[in-house]
């Protein structure tokens, strides 16, 4: 079956370091796929790479795109990429943090929008329109996740937990074939990690999501992977299912040392 | 002949120029490079320069003793000036948006340039030095060199030899680099921050002092927005050169001082503001690293 | 029907402050005197809020803005005084500028904040230069003069200028509101916020800086362009850094990002500056009164004062209230103000 996402031969050089040597990944539709390994690995070089945010030294990145075609995607600006259908959150939550949840939300629809720059400012009919659809759907979408009594607050305001799961659903406003999860549990309790794996597992069901997310919690990972890759130092070490890649000694070695693969 | 005679003469006399701009530069550069900010208010620092070096020496003539007093003077109160101005105006801000520090910056170059010219002393007139001629012209031939500009260029590459030596081989020197590169980290090996920050100022601000009397020295004419011109094109000169590098700001105050005596000797003085912001807007569209610079991608 | 009633309101508020002001004209409270600073005021209201689009709300500093307003006024200066009907030739001026600044987008907007805000700054200098050398069209360093007033066109000078101002702000103001209260007004404020993140979220930040400072230059340039026939003279002295500096000051004071605040700091600064400059040559000489000689002598020159004086306003900002009187917050005593929803 034709893969979704297929990553070949990524490189990514910078200056005299190479962060990432000849990565490949194809994602077929509605797996979800965990990106592991110590810090420093390149796992979010990765995510970059993918996203647009770095162009590729070496390597394509291919996309099937909503019509069934296939394209190339690697060299795109990432706002292209996004339309595309390939949407990410941040290791470190990147929200905006003086608008408020509803607003966050709504960015993600901008490039949907159905009225111009002059119907906006002449606030013709289209607009008001569109607008009052975009704030049901908003809304709804908001509803779901349960935070929709809060969608007035300033999203610097909303607890950790939820200003995470607010990045999920921002993401997932602008409708996206495929997620990219960067360290979605970063800073989480044991509570907020298992609600967090049934939110992931739910999304993508719902939404008929392909997930592959980057994660140093392996409860996290272990629970809801259905298949691993690791990187060390840029390269896969290791592909394979969790159970597998669990007891593989290269893997371990690369986390936790020398000794640790005789333990 | 009448061509390479000229182009010899002027080519000392860019180098001179340069050599100011290049004093000034590298305040520019240091500051930028350990605090990302583009101090608007370090031309103002040549003009205090030349000021306390003007009150000096209408006072006492030219004599060497006075032209060394001169000199202290405008260093120590640079010096003083702009770390005065850092621990006050942009040290509050080190963790603000580098958008509020630029603003700042800007509201003290303001101040500086317009406060003095409320007092009677100052006001707002320009004021001639007259500077008498230190030595003979020296002449090879049909070259003709005004000492003056020798001397300039001469005292120029000594200074920043000796700031070459202080960043290289000093302790705080060494902090600074170290600050420059991730401040985060530095503090966190137990370098007091604020101590280096304090000193880059002061040594960016020792230079244009300086370059204030050197300045005067060949351009004898004051006022207290004399600052803004050399100001600019020693902070064209920098980016040039590599903002944040200090060889870079060296390369790039002489090469700039070059290509202004070649300008006005060759073509026209009026020009000089809008060429040398041209040159700013291509630099930053072609080579925003400028020639020695270094670029580092921020991390996503 | 919520546009319905927005337009209502919107027609409402406008007509009734104009009614009111335009009554106390009439019957003379408000002196010539002060409705020329009023005019003033309504103009630099226009280029603050440019500004504010793009500086406040796209967060692009940009310090050249004095340099829209000259091409604004140059070019409709130019077109009056070679007989282009009245509103053509304003529409002009506007236009050119729009057209300037995206020229001037195009390039500069792909750099990074810090190195935008000189460059624009650069930009500001270079058209003031450029003034100065194109004679032939300019004038020059001695101005381009006797360009049309109001007055060929209407009635006696500043209750004419008032007439297309006053509602030409009002315009402004409506536009760039309405513009912010949208998806494009919410995708320009999200750049601001975060870049990296706007562009993962699909937006095209490249275009969104464009098309924000492209409308910035528009708006500020028919503030020049209706400056032209208010002042009647211009000179390229007038359109320095230090008059792009004064609308920075507008813009901080009252709050990057709040449209009210703009309005508010607009009014005042502008009838502080005016206050300064008539009063300090009496406040000179008053000092120098005191010490027992006259001006000339050793006294305090007040005229810089203005200038030490928006400095300080600048640096005593920035430290303890960045976000100036408003933040980004608007005054909401009008449903017209009211946040995007």
């Amino acid at each position: 079956m034709k893969p979704l996402l297929s990553a070949q031969h990524l490189s990514m050089q910078f200056g005299g370091l190479r962060a990432v040597h000849d990565f490949n990944l194809d994602l077929a539709v509605g797996e979800l796929v965990g990106l592991i390994g110590p810090n420093g690995a390149g796992k979010t070089t990765v995510f970059n790479m993918l996203t647009g945010v770095y162009e590729p030294t070496e390597g394509t990145v291919q996309l099937e795109n909503r019509k069934g075609g296939t394209e190339v995607i690697s060299g795109l600006q990432p706002h292209k990429i996004t339309r595309k259908g390939l949407a990410r959150t941040f290791q470190n939550i990147r929200l905006f943090k003086s608008m408020t949840v509803w607003e966050n939300v709504a960015i993600a629809r901008h490039y949907l929008v159905p009225y111009s720059l002059p119907q906006a400012v002449l606030r013709l009919p289209p607009f008001g329109k569109a607008e009052a659809e975009i704030r049901s759907e908003i809304q709804d979408l908001l509803a779901i996740f349960k935070i929709d009594g809060k969608a007035e607050w300033r999203a610097a305001n909303l607890p950790y937990g939820e200003q995470r799961k607010l990045e999920i659903v921002r993401a997932l406003a602008s409708k996206p074939s495929v997620l990219l999860l960067d360290e979605p549990a970063a800073g989480m309790n044991p509570q907020e990690t298992l609600e967090l794996m049934d939110l992931i597992r739910f999304v993508k069901d719902e939404y008929k999501l392909t997930v592959l997310l980057i994660e140093h919690d392996m409860n996290l990972v272990m629970g809801i992977c259905e298949r691993l890759v690791v990187l060390d130092y840029g390269r896969t070490i290791a592909t394979g299912l969790p159970a597998e890649i669990r007891s593989n000694p290269v893997v371990i070695k690369a986390y936790l040392g020398e000794d640790a693969v005789h333990a | 002949m009448e061509l390479f005679t000229q182009i010899i003469q002027q080519l000392i006399n860019g180098l001179s120029l340069g050599g100011i701009y290049a004093l000034i530069a590298l305040g520019y550069t240091m500051v930028y490079g350990i605090v990302k900010l583009i101090n608007f208010a370090h031309g103002d620092i040549l003009m205090v320069g030349a000021y306390l070096s003007y009150f000096v020496l209408t006072t006492f003539g030219f004599t060497p003793w006075s032209l060394a007093a001169a000199f202290a003077l405008a260093v120590f109160g640079s010096v003083a000036l702009g770390v005065g101005i850092e621990a006050s105006c942009y040290r509050p801000l080190r963790n603000a948006p580098r958008i509020n520090a630029l603003i700042t910056a800007i509201g003290v170059s303001i101040v500086l340039e317009n406060l003095p010219r409320v007092f009677p002393f100052i006001g707002s007139d320009y004021r001639n030095l007259a500077v008498p001629s230190f030595f003979e012209n020296i002449t090879f031939g049909d070259i003709t060199i005004i000492p003056i500009k020798l001397i300039t260029l001469v005292v120029t590459l000594v200074l920043m030899g000796l700031l070459i030596l202080v960043v290289d081989y000093s302790k705080s020197g060494k902090a600074m680099r170290a600050v420059s590169y991730d401040m985060g980290a530095s503090a966190l090996m137990g370098i007091s921050v604020n101590r280096t920050v304090s000193f880059t100022f002061a040594l960016g601000s020792a230079l244009a002092g300086a370059g204030g009397l050197l300045y005067i020295l060949n351009f004898p004419q004051l006022d207290t927005y004399m600052g803004i011109m050399p100001g600019l094109k020693a902070f064209v000169a920098a980016v040039l050169g590599g903002i944040g590098s200090i060889p870079g700001a060296m390369v790039g105050g002489l090469i700039l001082g070059l290509a202004e005596t070649f300008t006005t000797g060759f073509i026209s003085s009026d020009l000089t503001g809008a060429v040398v912001f041209g040159i700013l807007i291509l630099i930053l569209m072609f080579k925003p690293s400028g020639i020695l610079g270094v670029h580092r991608k921020e991390k996503v | 029907m919520r546009i319905l009633k927005n337009l209502v309101l919107l027609g409402g508020l406008g007509g009734g402050l104009f009614a009111v002001l335009w009554g106390l004209i009439s019957i003379g409270v408000l002196d010539d005197y002060t409705l020329q600073i009023l005019c003033t005021a309504g103009l630099n209201i226009m280029v603050a809020l440019s500004l504010n689009l793009i500086s406040g709300f796209t967060g692009q500093l940009a310090l050249g803005h004095a340099g829209f307003l000259a091409v604004g006024a140059y070019s409709t200066g130019i077109l009056l005084l070679a007989h282009v009907p009245f509103p053509l030739a304003i529409m002009g001026g506007a236009l050119i500028t729009a057209l300037l600044g995206f020229l001037i987008g195009f390039p500069a907007l792909r750099l990074r904040g810090d190195y935008l805000a000189i460059v624009t700054l650069g930009v500001g200098e270079i058209i003031r230069v450029l003034i100065i050398n194109l004679g032939e069209f300019t004038g020059g360093a001695s101005g381009l003069r006797n360009i049309p007033g109001y007055a060929q066109n209407i009635m006696v000078n500043n209750p004419a200028a008032f007439l297309w101002i006053f509602p030409a702000m009002f315009i402004a103001v409506a536009l760039v509101a309405n513009l912010i209260q949208s998806s494009q007004g919410r995708a320009l404020i999200s750049i601001r916020e975060d870049e990296v993140a706007s562009q993962a979220m699909g937006v095209n930040i490249f275009g969104m800086k464009l098309m924000s400072f492209t409308v910035s230059a528009f708006i500020a340039g028919l503030a020049g362009a209706l400056y032209a026939p208010f002042i009647g003279y211009l000179a390229p002295g007038g359109f320095d850094f230090l008059r792009s500096v004064f609308f920075v000051i507008i813009v901080v004071l009252g709050g990057m990002g709040s449209l009210t605040g703009t309005i508010l700091s607009g009014v005042g600064l502008t009838f502080l500056q005016e206050a300064l400059r008539t009063n300090a040559k009496d406040w000179s000489q008053a000092v120098a009164s005191l010490f027992g000689t006259s001006t000339g002598g050793l006294t305090i020159d007040f005229v810089p004062m203005s200038q030490v004086l928006f400095g300080l306003v600048l640096v005593i900002l920035m430290i303890f209230r960045p976000e100036g009187l408003l933040g980004t917050k608007e005054l909401r005593f009008t449903r017209l103000f009211r946040g995007a929803k």
